[in-house]
């Protein structure tokens, strides 16, 4: 089962953050569909749309392997299905 | 493409990191008709079974899409069939099927049960006065058991033998709990027009017209609706004020159609109600009380009070109207005293009294909700509030309850302390001149004016 989520990247700016999580995202079969990324005032923030295949890792083991990338990096990252976000913003 | 901004998912995540957004309770509702015996050993044997089978799967379930949708759900809960519909006429304290409501509760982890209930608006019939003779003994032996008795309808009146047994019994399980401070009255709320789908606790029952398995949501966000009106321009207007919750409210109300669809797909059952109640909790800034305050109120329960919450529970229901086709449940702001911080302040100062609470209960859900009075206060007088909340429910067609905790020992100006959601509460002065000859009247107040429909 192929399920959309969005990825949220929040902390301070540092080299690899980019890399780390594309890596993690990679090693656990989840394909980045869209990318918006942004700094403010030294702020790190990045918006992904994934495609996370169950069948490949279960949606709460790449949360796992992000939760090690935030937890290594000092960010805060979230992986929330799609659904959610729809629900609420849209009519 | 991305179709969300990524503004709005800022949004959300501050909504729950912040402001407490969550959904309060994913209710499984169970139908316990199959588990009627003319033995109460029997019957608790069953109903045990039936509840351990039908709920084994919904609190990890309701876990993994609280991980997966990234909004916390705070309870996991079961309602089911008022237990005096299923005695079938076994005889004697009912206290063991309590305890196997209980013990079913603990084994599959949900943190309240609620149904050792009885309706009895019009009459008492024979197991109904066997759950409620039980009720003392089965709340202050049981932890997650919650106890619920509808005394009046629109369509029936008030049923004043009922108010009166039900006060008596209150002051009972204050006695059975006095080494806990009454806690068992706590889990004891006395209803008019009580609904048949309410995911809230301590009235959750599965009522009569319901699918044998549902599933029912409460959605929380007093925070969230309380950081939106805060957010607001000092100046601006209450019709700015009304549009900016009920946009909230669509938001929140969202959230909880879609945990409720999915409890509801994963689960294999009907997904039932969302109940759109804004509940606070103890938590700083997750509070009903704060929101009245911020829509310019000095202290809740002052002047003012009584508007501020008609706006804020219309507001609720309109945004929330958008978000669900399912509407259900109470449906309306909750003022209990204990579990909300605000309201807990306005008492200490004065701000907030036992009348003004009364008044606040004819524009929102529930009303007279976990007010912790003296332990002296006589039956009569509880019977006598109870009789108040049920005629502002009767002739305005709309639920209304009380669950009072006369604590034992305890004066005006004492406070005490229930734990976790249940809170912490100054006990607060009762009106000393109760309509003790009116409730010792008995009978019925017969159904208004308003109840011939038909």
């Amino acid at each position: 089962m192929k399920t959309r989520a969005i990825l949220s990247v929040l902390g301070e700016d540092r080299v690899g953050i980019v890399a780390a999580v594309s890596n993690a995202l990679a090693a656990a079969g989840a394909n980045i569909e869209d990318i918006r990324q942004t700094i403010l005032s030294g702020v790190f923030s990045m918006t992904m749309l994934v495609t996370v295949d169950e069948e490949a890792c279960a949606f709460e083991d790449v949360q796992a392997h992000l939760t090690a990338v935030a937890k290594e990096l000092g960010l805060q990252i979230t992986l929330q299905r799609e659904d959610v976000f729809a629900f609420m913003h849209r009519v | 493409m991305l179709q969300i901004t990524p503004e709005e998912i800022a949004e959300t995540l501050t909504m729950v990191t912040q402001q407490h957004l969550d959904i309060r309770t994913v209710t499984l509702g169970v139908s316990l008709k199959e588990c009627a015996s003319g033995d109460v050993d029997t019957l608790a044997t069953r109903v045990y079974d039936r509840l351990t089978t039908v709920a084994e799967h919904l609190v990890p379930t309701c876990e993994a899409i609280a991980r997966e949708f990234g909004i916390p759900i705070i309870n996991k809960r079961i309602s089911v069939t008022p237990i005096a519909e299923i005695v079938a006429g076994a005889r004697g304290d009912l206290t063991p099927v309590a305890e196997a409501m209980d013990r079913a509760a603990k084994e599959v982890g949900v943190d309240f049960i609620g149904g050792f209930s009885a309706l009895v608006h019009k009459g008492i019939g024979q197991a109904d006065r066997q759950v409620i003779d039980s009720m003392p003994s089965a709340l202050a032996t049981t932890d997650r058991v919650c106890a619920s008795v509808n005394v009046a309808s629109t369509r029936a009146g008030i049923n004043m033998d009922a108010v009166m047994l039900m006060a008596e019994t209150v002051k009972a399980t204050a006695a059975a709990t006095a080494d806990r401070d009454g806690i068992g009255c706590a889990k004891l709320v006395v209803f008019c027009n009580m609904v048949e789908d309410n995911p809230f606790m301590a009235g959750a029952v599965h009522g009569s017209g319901e699918a044998d398995v549902v599933v029912n949501v409460g959605i929380s966000g007093p925070g969230v609706v309380n950081a939106v009106v805060r957010s607001l321009p000092e100046d601006a207007d209450l019709t700015a004020v009304a549009e900016a919750i009920k946009a909230t409210s669509f938001k929140i109300t969202r959230a909880g159609e879609l945990v409720a669809r999915e409890a509801a797909r994963r689960l294999g059952v009907a997904m039932g109600i969302v109940d759109l109640s804004l509940a606070p909790t103890p938590a700083d800034g997750d509070s009903v009380a704060e929101i009245l305050e911020a829509i310019g109120v000095g202290r809740v329960g002052g002047p003012g009070t009584t508007t501020a919450l008609a706006l804020l529970n219309d507001a609720i229901k309109k945004g929330g109207a958008m978000g669900t086709s399912s509407i259900g449940g109470l449906s309306g702001a909750f003022i209990p005293v204990s579990e909300d911080s605000g309201m807990v302040r306005a008492v200490e100062c004065g701000a907030l009294t036992l009348e003004k609470l009364e008044a606040m209960m004819s524009v929102c859900s529930v009303g007279l909700d976990m007010i912790a009075i003296p332990g002296d206060t006589p039956a009569e007088t509880i019977a006598a509030i109870i009789s108040d909340a049920c005629a502002i429910g009767v002739i305005n067609s709309k639920t209304t309850a009380a669950r009072l905790i006369p604590v034992p020992g305890r004066v005006v100006g004492d406070h005490v302390s229930f734990g976790g959601l249940l809170g912490a509460a100054p006990v607060m002065a009762v009106n000393g001149w109760a309509g003790t000859r009116l409730v010792r009247r008995g009978g019925r107040v017969p159904a208004p004016l308003s109840s011939l429909r038909n």
